[in-house]
């Protein structure tokens, strides 16, 4: 192989194809209102570990959709199941046993 | 659908392109990188069609590449461009076509800054006249010289000797179409099929046999950019552009790549050698990568020009399997040979992409 001084720097994009889309099938099976998201942001507008911490109910749902699993669990790892979000959801989620359900099927 | 209403939506993406009498400017880079092509326009179009396209050796560089790598203002760069204007005047013409895409894209922005400016114009014809002495003008149609070979396609046609298609399989070759970004992006009106559907080269390719394959990334940048390229710190926005869209495009197995900008059939020419280099990674078949052409190369090759007067041995993707597929014959030893029979010097191979 040659160095040239440079090379192909990783990218950010996400190949729908090749993202892993039967567990979030699985999940969508026990939680059908995951669904219903609309990603408004009001949980994570609301969400008291989000002042402290990257916690965001609706990028962690934007990602398991793309299949990106570890960075969702990580944005989860600070949520405290204090329960706000589920007050001011305007699709009636109940985001504290979806967010449970995610840590269930996804391994943690 | 309304056949009516699509007609006329469809009308708003359409460009008037004149038959004739063009005044010619050639590109400062295409020259040296795809050294037989603005060759093979004018043989094409004066010889072959019989229309008049004048150039002059007094005209000059636009100014873009100086532009765009932020090392001259716009003010200089507009004067250049009036001076190539009044050459068109000069000698007596009023269409104006351009080989080159990042000229094509800054003769609208300045047409369009003398619009919205007119105090700038006349500032700018002040300069011309102190310092070339030379009467402002602007031309009646600006076109690029790829909306001249769109709009002799069926002519081009009319004369080809082989289509863009498999002669052993029978099946039309997958054509991948890359559309320079300064051709419609900044200036939609300006360009065949506007920013949203290009069809320039769609239309080349359709006319000529072949079957235009869509992908994820197809209106992506090839990543020349200028400044991503320019300076070597910088080539790896450059080259990952470039890896991101044959990583987009594999998937369709494309026979060839047909461009129309100078930068694109360069990077996505030269980059598949690095990538073949770096990652061991090559996207034709067999460890060949995918021939990248501008839109004139492919013109005379289903006119059947000779593939090394058309300067396709100065390609680092080897075209050899393509022209195979199309049954086009050529003299392999012929293929380093110069004008004056001499060889030209032969590249090294490289490890990975044959």
């Amino acid at each position: 192989m040659i160095d040239f001084g440079f090379g192909i720097s990783p990218s950010s994009g996400i190949n729908l194809n090749n993202s892993d889309k039967d567990t979030f099938s699985k999940l969508a099976k026990i939680e059908p209102n995951v669904l219903k998201c609309m990603a408004c942001g009001s949980c994570t507008a609301t969400c008291t570990a989000g002042n402290f911490k990257p916690t965001s109910l609706r990028k962690a749902i934007l990602n398991l959709q793309n299949g990106l699993k570890d960075e969702a669990l990580e944005i989860l790892s600070g949520c405290m199941l204090c329960g706000k979000c589920t007050m001011v959801c305007p699709r009636g989620i109940n985001t504290r046993h979806l967010i449970l359900s995610i840590n269930k099927i996804y391994g943690k | 659908m309304i056949y009516e209403g699509k007609k006329k939506i469809w009308a708003d993406y359409q460009k008037e392109i004149p038959e004739d009498h063009y005044f010619y400017v050639r590109s400062c880079i295409r020259q040296s990188f795809f050294p037989a092509s603005e060759a093979t326009f004018l043989n094409i179009t004066k010889k072959q069609l019989g229309k008049d396209i004048f150039e002059t050796e007094h005209h000059t560089t636009c100014g873009g590449i100086a532009y765009h790598s932020d090392t001259i203002p716009h003010e200089t760069v507009m004067t250049i461009i009036a001076r190539q204007f009044a050459l068109m005047k000069k000698y007596g013409y009023e269409n104006y076509v351009c080989s080159c895409i990042t000229s094509f894209g800054l003769y609208c922005e300045t047409l369009e800054t003398w619009r919205e400016f007119p105090e700038l114009q006349e500032k700018i014809a002040d300069n011309l006249w102190k310092t070339c002495q030379l009467e402002f003008a602007k031309p009646k149609y600006l076109v690029h010289a790829s909306d001249l070979i769109f709009k002799y396609r069926m002519q081009i046609a009319a004369k080809s000797k082989y289509k863009l298609i498999n002669k052993q399989t029978g099946r039309q070759l997958r054509v991948v179409e890359h559309i320079g970004c300064h051709y419609s992006k900044m200036f939609p009106s300006k360009g065949v099929g506007g920013a949203e559907y290009p069809y320039v080269l769609v239309g080349m390719v359709e006319a000529w046999g072949g079957q235009i394959i869509d992908y994820p990334e197809r209106r992506h940048c090839c990543g020349f950019g200028f400044r991503q390229y320019l300076i070597k710190g910088n080539r790896s926005y450059s080259v990952s552009n470039t890896h991101k869209k044959f990583e987009s495009m594999e998937p369709f197995k494309p026979d060839m790549i047909i461009t129309n900008c100078p930068g694109c059939p360069y990077f996505l020419d030269r980059w598949q050698y690095v990538i073949a280099e770096t990652q061991g990674k090559t996207y034709g078949q067999d460890g060949h990568g995918i021939p990248v052409f501008t839109y004139e190369e492919v013109a005379g090759l289903v006119m059947g020009y000779d593939p090394w007067d058309l300067g396709l041995q100065t390609h680092q993707v080897s075209v050899e399997p393509l022209l195979d597929k199309m049954g086009i014959e050529y003299d392999s030893s012929t293929k380093y040979l110069g004008k004056n029979g001499k060889v030209i010097g032969e590249p090294k191979k490289p490890h990975c992409l044959k």
